[in-house]
């Protein structure tokens, strides 16, 4: 089996022991014993930690659940700045979390949580931080401010919490760079290791917002004329 | 700087201390070898133990009483007291931030069984309790605009005459030192379960980093020879199955099927047990299979997902593989009542720390409250004495470890002598031991410390070197090992999670604990 890495440039490996092995051990194995500069992050080995996120053949991965195959291609995250090899800088893209204001506003008393309300973000707060579905968006391509579907997911986690004491100010929050900038394309529910859909949960917050008195910004233009 | 706490590592306890120091009134600042949602805490799966007003059945001085005894004579009495009646109290706070917990039928916590316990005590969240505590206290990190700064690796704690003035670290970004300066730095660094290698569920980074950096700074450890190995990792791989599957009623059975323990024993008994009938030529497994497939979707829908992609078998209808591996280390940085070392202004919480809760032998469910209740002490503690110091000292750079590990040879591949110093670990400082294999453990790693000059690291780029980062990890093992060896020879005896085939009853001139510093063994 041999597998090509993204370095400074594709670099060939050639793992034939290494068969049947999770991507994360292939990496481990050459790093270990064929060259040490070879770099990228890894914690858990256990799929929970979302460090080792990455790219094989241009689609998102956790590299210690994907078993390779012959002839793969492994890249770095897109939408992210590259630090080396297979490392990115995830700064920004986490800074998008606090931007979105994704925390719950407690309340003075806590109230109980039905065995049902628990159910409404219980598949949202699996969620790992890995940053899959933020390599995977195809918005970041014309929006380098969009706030992105992990953080527009936690939105709608702590926005679904009965315990939560200001659903307002997170969608206000998310208006602007925020849920209508989202194409609906469905890439990030795709590549999500924890089986969330940031689009499904983009959609419900449109739904939210328009309690709250907001429109989809994107209808009533037309015939609104282009300034030329 | 007045008035400027630093926190190193952001797991559990990092963050809660964070949260802590912060809303007392300090400017805090967050150092993280990698990011926040990364570390250890989020392996965390069982539960975290409480007795709650709708607890039945159980009280606070039960859960007391169990973790006293699961720690076989070498906890606090006043802290283990300390921390299970604060228990209800973290909870609420907790809950009261957003944690994602199971419910019972009428909205209240869900309670599970875990070993050792007489009460449905661990609260839970699915089998993913620890993730999500973790990523809650991210967020309320978030709320508070708390400074985070990633990818910095601890080398030193910076002291003047035994005071605290701030701290060390490698940007690994770009391969620079710098220097954080503070009157209190709060360690909560993680534990060093790693010395075992691959025979340990921990996460990579586990290396024991700031419990080397205290010892260098002239603080104490102690009771480094209690490891806990957790009786159910998967065989081939040592990740993790929680205990929350054999607190739901499942077996552990040998290769001809049959149970051999009472499953919820506390772990050192459980894997002592497994270890003894591995040595008969037993293969075990557990079983879950009676519970159900929705039982299982439901509550233990991680421990599904594992172990079909990890050992390729599906626990609604096969048998899991599994194996006793190093999980949790009880010893860690001695700190006094408010959290503090010996060193003034150096505070540490969570696995890293020896509050002396655990003592021989750690209770599933008390890991995650221990990071909660005393990283909230450790967090308000060093607010305090930030607020309360006008003597600051400007920190400085006495050496400088990066230059020394450039003039070393790179004769000896470090990554072999890691995975042979973690096989030997599990063999022989394992879940039983002896003097002859403690004894020769001891010398293999006296000789690898004396050869650390003649590795190195053979990627010379100062970006995000991660052979570097593994070295200096290596390294930190290798300080650490010796101390767990040391401790394990002294202790003529068996207590909790150190048994000695050659001294295999408790023997009560032991009921004390191994304190060391950096010239050895100062108390016991």
């Amino acid at each position: 089996m041999k597998i090509k890495i993204q370095r400074e440039e594709l670099v060939e490996y050639d793992v034939a022991s290494q068969e049947g092995s999770t991507l994360l051990e292939v990496l481990n194995f050459i790093k270990t014993k064929v060259d040490p500069t070879l770099t990228y992050s890894s914690g858990c080995r256990s799929s929970v930690c979302g460090s080792c996120a990455m790219r094989a053949n241009e689609k998102e991965v956790l590299a210690c659940t994907y078993k390779p195959q012959d002839g793969d291609v492994i890249e770095p995250l897109k939408n992210v700045p590259l630090i080396r090899d297979l490392v990115v800088d995830m700064d920004k893209a986490l800074e998008f979390n606090a931007k979105s204001k994704a925390w719950l506003n407690s309340c003075d008393t806590t109230p109980d949580v039905s065995e049902e309300a628990e159910k409404l973000n219980e598949v949202q707060s699996d969620c790992i931080l890995c940053g899959s579905c933020y390599s995977a968006c195809p918005v970041y391509a014309v929006n380098s401010e969009f706030k992105g579907p992990f953080s527009l997911t936690r939105v709608y986690k702590y926005v679904s919490d009965v315990r939560d004491a200001d659903v307002k100010e997170k969608i206000d929050t998310v208006q602007s760079t925020g849920i209508w900038d989202c194409t609906l394309c469905n890439e990030c529910t795709m590549v999500c290791p924890q089986d969330i859909s940031s689009k499904a949960d983009i959609e419900k917050l449109r739904m939210k917002s328009s309690q709250y008195g907001y429109m989809d910004p994107n209808f009533g233009n037309f015939g609104g004329g282009l300034s030329f | 700087m007045k008035n400027k706490v630093l926190v190193v590592g952001a797991g559990g306890a990092g963050l809660v201390a964070a949260i802590n120091a912060h809303d007392n009134g300090s400017d805090v600042t967050i150092l993280t070898k990698d990011y926040p949602t990364r570390s250890q805490t989020s392996m965390a799966q069982g539960g975290i133990n409480a007795v709650l007003k709708h607890s039945e059945n159980d009280s606070v001085e039960e859960h007391i009483a169990n973790t006293l005894k699961s720690a076989a004579g070498i906890a606090n009495e006043d802290e283990v007291t300390k921390m299970c009646s604060e228990a209800p109290n973290a909870l609420e706070w907790l809950d009261n931030i957003g944690v994602q917990f199971s419910r019972t039928s009428d909205g209240k916590i869900a309670h599970r069984r875990l070993g050792g316990a007489t009460g449905d005590r661990a609260c839970y969240a699915q089998d993913y309790t620890g993730l999500k505590i973790l990523h809650t206290l991210y967020d309320q990190v978030l709320k508070r605009g708390i400074e985070i700064k990633n990818d910095m690796f601890l080398l030193d704690i910076l002291t003047t005459e035994n005071k605290v003035s701030g701290v060390s670290v490698l940007n690994k970004r770009n391969g620079e030192i710098e220097i954080y300066e503070a009157p209190a730095v709060i360690l909560a660094t993680g534990g060093y379960a790693r010395i075992y290698d691959k025979h340990s569920t921990n996460a990579v980074g586990t290396s024991g980093d700031g419990l080397a950096a205290a010892i260098r700074a002239g603080a104490r450890v102690s009771d480094m020879e209690f490891v806990q190995f957790h009786p159910t990792a998967l065989k081939n791989s040592s990740i993790l199955i929680s205990e929350s599957a054999r607190g739901a009623g499942g077996y552990l059975l040998n290769s001809k099927g049959e149970r051999f323990v009472d499953e919820l024993l506390p772990r050192d008994k459980v894997a002592l047990a497994i270890h003894e009938e591995i040595a008969k030529g037993e293969d075990i497994f557990l079983d879950i299979r009676h519970l159900g497939e929705e039982f299982i979707d439901h509550e233990l829908p991680q421990e599904r997902k594992l172990a079909k992609l990890y050992e390729n078998v599906d626990p609604v209808n096969d048998l899991i593989p599994i194996k006793p591996v190093a999980h949790y280390t009880m010893g860690g940085i001695e700190v006094s009542k408010d959290s503090q070392t010996i060193v003034s202004g150096l505070f540490a919480c969570g696995e890293c720390a020896n509050h002396r809760v655990h003592g021989a032998n750690r209770l599933g469910g008390n890991s995650l409250l221990e990071l909660v209740v005393f990283g909230k002490e450790a967090g308000i503690s060093a607010s305090k004495f930030a607020q309360n110091t006008d003597d600051i000292k400007a920190a400085s750079l006495d050496s400088n470890i990066l230059d020394e590990i450039s003039e070393y040879t790179n004769e000896i591949d470090f990554y072999e002598l890691r995975e042979s110093m973690g096989n030997m670990f599990y063999k022989n400082v394992g879940i039983s031991r002896d003097k002859e294999a403690l004894q020769e453990s001891l010398n293999t790693v006296k000789e690898y410390l004396s050869k650390l000059p003649l590795m190195g690291v053979q990627d010379k780029s100062k970006i995000y070197n991660t052979n570097l980062i593994e070295f200096l990890e290596f390294k930190n093992m290798l300080e650490l090992s010796r101390l767990v060896l040391k401790g394990a020879l002294d202790r003529e005896e068996s207590r909790g999670a150190h048994f000695r085939s050659d001294y295999p009853v408790i023997d009560e001139a032991y009921s004390k604990h191994t304190i060391v510093d950096i010239n050895g063994v100062v108390a016991s």
